[in-house]
C-alpha cells in the first residue's frame, strides 16, 4: 500500500510536512464545520450532476459531489516527470488519430493489426481524409493516471485510460481550489501551491487557434445537450468563464456550408464549436436520425473545413480500452521516443491466450468493457463475491472481444475525512491537457477519490468524491 | 445572443415578478381579512384575488370552497398550480439554471438561494405561523434580485430582456391588482363611490389604502396628494404617474426603454404599438379614463400589454425554425 501523505512506511513524505503539522492542530469541530460550510456553498452556488437512472423530479435528481478537505499534493518534481510524459502521450495519440484517418502509415508497418482499427466501432469512415487545423483532434484530454505501491515501498505512475472523447471534471478542479482558498486561506500562505484559475484561459486560447482556415476573429461556443445532462453545470461553467455562448442544438442551424447560431439580432456564424456532446449525436442527418441534440447538416460543414470540432469526431478510435495497450508503440512509432508514462499491463480478451489467463485469475483481475466509461460494467475481482465473479465469466465468455483485464492495482491512497475519522482513501488524477497550435496544461488536475471503505472505483456516478490537487512549486 | 438565452432571461425576470406581486397581493388580503367585515365582503376579497390572476376555475376543480387559508394554500404552495408562489420560484430558478453562464454569479446564487431557502422555509412551518412575514421574505428576495441585476449585469441585452420580462410582468400585474379592487365595489367605476353613511366611509378608506400598500404606495400617496384617500386618486397614481415605480406609466416607459435597446429589423411594429401605448398612457388624463369606464380601460390595456409580449417573443425570443 502507497499513501501519498505517508509514503509505504509510515512516515510523512517531506512535501506533507506542513500540512500534516497545521493538520494535527486543527479541532475536529472545526474541521467539521468547515466541511458543513463548503457543502451549503457548493449547494448554493449550483456545483451539481445529474445521476444517470434516477427518475426522481425536481431537486432530488441534483447531487452534490462530495467534496474532501485533505488536499492531495504532488511535490513539483514528480509533476515535472508527468507533464513531459502527458505531452509526449497527447501528442502521439493526435498523430495517431491523423494517420488513421490518413495514410495508415502504423497499420502497413504492422504495429497495430489493421482490423483493430477498420472493424473498431469507434473509427468514424467519414473522417478519412478530413484536414482538421494544426493536425489536432484531441484538444482536451482528460489522462487519467493512479499510482501503485512498489514492492520497495516506492510508487510508480501508470496511465489507466485516455479520455479523448468528451472528457469531464475540470469544473471541479477548479471549483475545488476555490474552495480550499476560501475556507483554508492559510494554507496558501503556507504552500506555494501552483494556480490553476487561469485553465478556461488556455481553454480559449487553444479553441480560438484551430479556428478555420482564414478566420482571424472566430466565434466559439460550447455546445451542450442541455440542462438536465449530468455535467451541465460544467458546460455552462466553461462558457461563462470564456466568455462565449453556451448553445444547443437547436441554436444552430447549417446554411451554403457553414454554420450559424439564431440570435435576438438574426443568424451569427458560429466557428469553433467545443462540442460536450458524443459523436452519435452529432448531426442526425450522419448519425443518430432521431438525435434533437445536434445539429443537421454539422458533419458536412465540418468535412468542408467551415468549422472546428473540439473534440474532433472520431477520436474515440484512439481511447478505445483495446487500442490503449497500444499507445506505447505509438509512442515510440511517431515520436522515436521511449515512452515517459507506463501503461497498465493489459489483457485482451479477444485474444485466446490472454482470455485464457483472465478466466483463470478472474479473482484476481480487474476485467473493463472495452467501451464502457463512468465506472459501469466492469468486475474488480478482488472485491466481488464467488457469484458475482460467475456471473460475469458468463458475460464474458458471450463476447470476449468486449473486454480486457489488467491487474488490480494496489491503488495509492490519500488520507480523507470519512464518518469515523480521518482514513486513507484510494485515489486517482486526471490532468486535463490542452492541444491546439501548442500543448497546454495547468499544474495538476482533478483527484477523485473513492469515499468507500477498500473502494477502488472513484466514478462520481459510483460514489467517488474530489479533493483539491495541489502541485508545489519548488 | 441566443434567441433561446433572451427567451430565459425573459421569463426568469417575470416569474420573479409574479411572485413578488402574488406575495403582495396575498398580503394585503391577509391583512384585510383581520379587520372587522361581513363574511360575504372577505370572501370577495379571496374570490377576486383568484379572479384576478385567471384561476378561479383551476381553484375550484381542486379546492371546496373559498376559505383564506385554501386560497393561501392554493398561491403560495401548491405545487401543480402554475400560478403559486411555489411554482413561479421554481420556474424562475430554471430558466436561470437554464443560461447559468449568462448571468453574473450573483444573480445565478442569488436565484438558486431563493428557491432552496424558499422550499427550506416552508419546511420550517413558517408559512402556517406567520403568513405575513413569509409575503415579505418573497418581496425581498425579489427586491435582492432586482438589486444585483442593476448592480452586477453588464448593460447589455441580456440585462435589457431582463428588464423588459420585469417591467412587463408588473404591468400586468399592476393593471389586474387595480382592476380586481376597483372592480370589488362596482360594476364598473366610473369616478364615483355611493358614500352612504359614517360606516361605508370607513370600509372604503381601508379598501384603499390596502391597495395602496399592496404596491407600497400608501406613503406615496400622501407624499404626492397631502390629501385623504380618494378612489380616482389612487386610480391616477397607479396608472398615470411617471414617478410611482410600479404604475403602469413607470413600467411602460421601461419597457419602451428597453425595447429601443435591442430593437432588430423586424421588431418594429412591436416597438410601434409599445410607444403608442406609452403615449396614451402619457397624455392621459384621470378623468377622461373614468369617463370610459375603468375596468374596460384597463381590460384593453392588458389587451395591448399581452399583444406586445407575443411580439416580443416572435420578433427576438421564438425565432420561426
Amino acid at each position: 500500500m502507497f499513501d501519498e501523505m505517508n509514503g509505504a512506511a509510515g512516515a510523512v513524505r517531506d512535501h506533507y510536512r506542513t500540512y500534516d503539522r497545521w493538520l494535527a492542530q486543527q479541532a475536529p469541530a472545526l474541521m467539521e464545520a468547515r466541511r458543513e460550510e463548503a457543502e451549503m456553498i457548493f449547494r448554493r452556488v449550483g456545483i451539481t450532476f445529474a445521476v444517470y437512472g434516477d427518475k426522481d423530479a425536481g431537486e432530488g435528481t441534483e447531487r452534490l459531489i462530495p467534496f474532501d478537505l485533505i488536499p492531495r499534493v504532488i511535490p513539483s518534481q514528480e509533476w515535472r516527470e508527468m507533464e513531459k510524459g502527458l505531452r509526449q502521450r497527447v501528442l502521439a495519440l493526435n498523430r495517431f488519430l491523423h494517420d488513421v484517418y490518413h495514410d495508415q502509415e502504423i497499420l502497413k508497418a504492422g504495429v497495430i493489426p489493421a482490423e483493430q482499427i477498420i472493424r473498431n466501432a469507434q473509427f468514424r469512415p467519414e473522417m478519412i481524409g478530413v484536414d482538421v487545423p494544426h493536425q489536432v483532434y484531441s484538444h482536451i484530454s482528460g489522462v487519467d493516471i493512479v499510482r501503485a505501491a512498489n514492492t520497495d515501498g516506492s510508487g510508480t505512475y501508470y496511465v489507466l485510460e485516455d479520455n479523448l472523447r468528451v472528457p469531464s471534471g475540470v469544473s471541479y478542479m477548479l471549483e475545488d481550489r476555490k474552495m480550499m482558498m476560501r475556507l483554508f486561506p492559510e494554507l496558501f500562505s503556507q504552500h506555494r501551491v501552483a494556480p490553476v484559475a487561469h485553465y478556461p484561459d488556455l481553454l480559449l486560447d487553444t479553441l480560438r487557434s484551430v479556428s478555420p482556415n482564414g478566420v482571424n476573429d472566430p466565434t466559439v461556443v460550447v455546445l451542450t445537450p442541455g440542462m438536465y445532462n449530468s455535467a451541465y453545470f460544467e458546460h455552462a461553467f466553461l462558457a461563462q468563464q470564456m466568455g462565449v455562448e453556451l448553445v444547443e442544438g437547436q441554436d444552430l442551424f447549417v446554411k451554403d456550408g457553414f454554420v450559424f447560431m439564431r440570435t435576438t439580432q438574426g443568424p451569427k456564424r458560429v466557428d469553433v464549436i467545443y462540442r460536450r456532446l458524443d459523436d452519435d449525436f452529432l448531426d442526425p442527418l450522419v448519425f443518430r436520425p432521431n438525435s434533437t441534440l445536434g445539429c443537421a447538416g454539422l458533419l458536412s460543414a465540418y468535412r468542408s473545413g467551415n468549422v472546428t470540432l473540439a473534440n474532433a469526431i472520431g477520436t474515440g478510435v484512439a481511447d478505445d480500452k483495446s487500442i490503449y495497450p497500444y499507445v506505447p508503440k505509438m509512442i515510440e512509432f511517431y515520436l522515436g521516443e521511449k515512452p515517459i508514462l507506463s501503461n497498465v499491463p493489459t489483457y485482451l480478451c479477444r485474444e485466446a491466450e490472454d482470455l485464457k489467463y483472465v478466466l483463470a485469475h478472474l479473482g484476481e483481475l480487474v476485467v473493463k468493457e472495452v467501451h464502457g466509461a463512468g465506472g459501469y460494467g466492469m468486475l474488480v475481482g478482488p472485491a466481488s463475491t464467488k457469484d458475482e465473479i460467475e456471473r460475469f465469466r458468463a458475460q464474458l465468455l458471450a463476447n470476449p472481444g468486449n473486454y480486457i483485464a489488467q491487474p488490480t492495482l494496489s491503488l495509492s491512497t490519500c488520507p480523507t475525512f470519512v464518518e469515523s475519522g480521518i482514513a486513507p482513501r484510494h485515489i486517482d488524477l486526471r490532468p486535463f491537457v490542452l492541444s491546439g497550435k501548442n500543448v497546454q496544461m495547468v499544474p495538476g488536475g482533478l483527484t477523485r477519490v473513492a469515499l468507500k471503505e477498500g473502494s477502488l472505483v472513484v466514478n462520481s456516478s459510483q460514489g467517488g468524491g474530489t479533493k483539491d490537487t495541489w502541485v508545489l512549486e519548488s | 445572443m441566443l434567441s433561446r438565452t433572451a427567451d430565459h432571461l425573459f421569463w426568469m425576470a417575470r416569474y420573479m415578478e409574479r411572485a413578488e406581486n402574488t406575495a403582495r397581493m396575498l398580503d394585503v388580503n391577509y391583512q384585510t381579512s383581520m379587520l372587522p367585515q361581513s363574511a360575504d365582503r372577505a370572501e370577495l376579497g379571496w374570490r377576486g384575488m383568484l379572479g384576478i390572476s385567471e384561476l378561479t376555475q383551476a381553484y375550484s376543480q381542486r379546492y371546496d370552497g373559498v376559505a383564506p387559508d385554501k386560497v393561501m394554500h392554493f398561491m403560495v404552495r401548491d405545487e401543480q398550480n402554475l400560478s403559486s408562489i411555489y411554482a413561479c420560484l421554481r420556474a424562475a430558478r430554471e430558466n436561470a439554471r437554464a443560461v447559468r453562464g449568462a448571468l453574473t454569479t450573483e444573480l445565478w446564487e442569488t436565484t438558486n438561494q431563493t428557491w432552496l431557502e424558499f422550499n427550506r422555509i416552508l419546511r420550517d412551518g413558517l408559512f402556517e405561523r406567520d403568513p405575513s412575514a413569509l409575503f415579505e421574505w418573497v418581496k425581498f428576495r425579489s427586491h435582492l434580485s432586482r438589486g444585483v441585476t442593476v448592480g452586477t449585469m453588464l448593460q447589455d441585452e441580456a440585462m435589457h430582456f431582463i428588464r423588459l420580462g420585469t417591467f412587463l410582468e408588473r404591468a400586468d400585474n399592476t393593471a389586474r391588482l387595480i382592476d380586481v379592487k376597483f372592480h370589488a365595489l362596482a360594476h364598473d367605476f366610473f369616478g364615483e363611490t355611493d358614500v352612504k353613511d359614517k360606516d361605508d366611509a370607513e370600509v372604503d378608506f381601508y379598501h384603499w389604502s390596502a391597495i395602496l400598500r399592496s404596491v407600497s404606495g400608501f406613503e406615496i400617496y400622501r407624499k404626492v396628494y397631502r390629501n385623504v384617500i380618494m378612489p380616482e386618486k389612487v386610480a391616477e397614481l397607479l396608472i398615470l404617474r411617471p414617478d410611482m415605480p410600479r404604475s403602469l406609466a413607470a413600467c411602460m416607459s421601461e419597457l419602451v426603454t428597453n425595447l429601443k435597446l435591442v430593437a432588430n429589423e423586424v421588431s418594429d411594429e412591436t416597438q410601434r404599438r409599445a410607444g403608442r401605448l406609452y403615449a396614451d398612457i402619457q397624455y392621459g388624463r384621470i378623468d377622461e379614463i373614468l369617463a370610459t369606464g375603468l375596468h374596460a380601460y384597463l381590460t384593453t390595456f392588458l389587451d395591448r400589454v399581452n399583444d406586445i409580449g407575443m411580439g416580443i417573443s416572435r420578433d427576438f425570443l421564438v425565432i420561426a425554425r
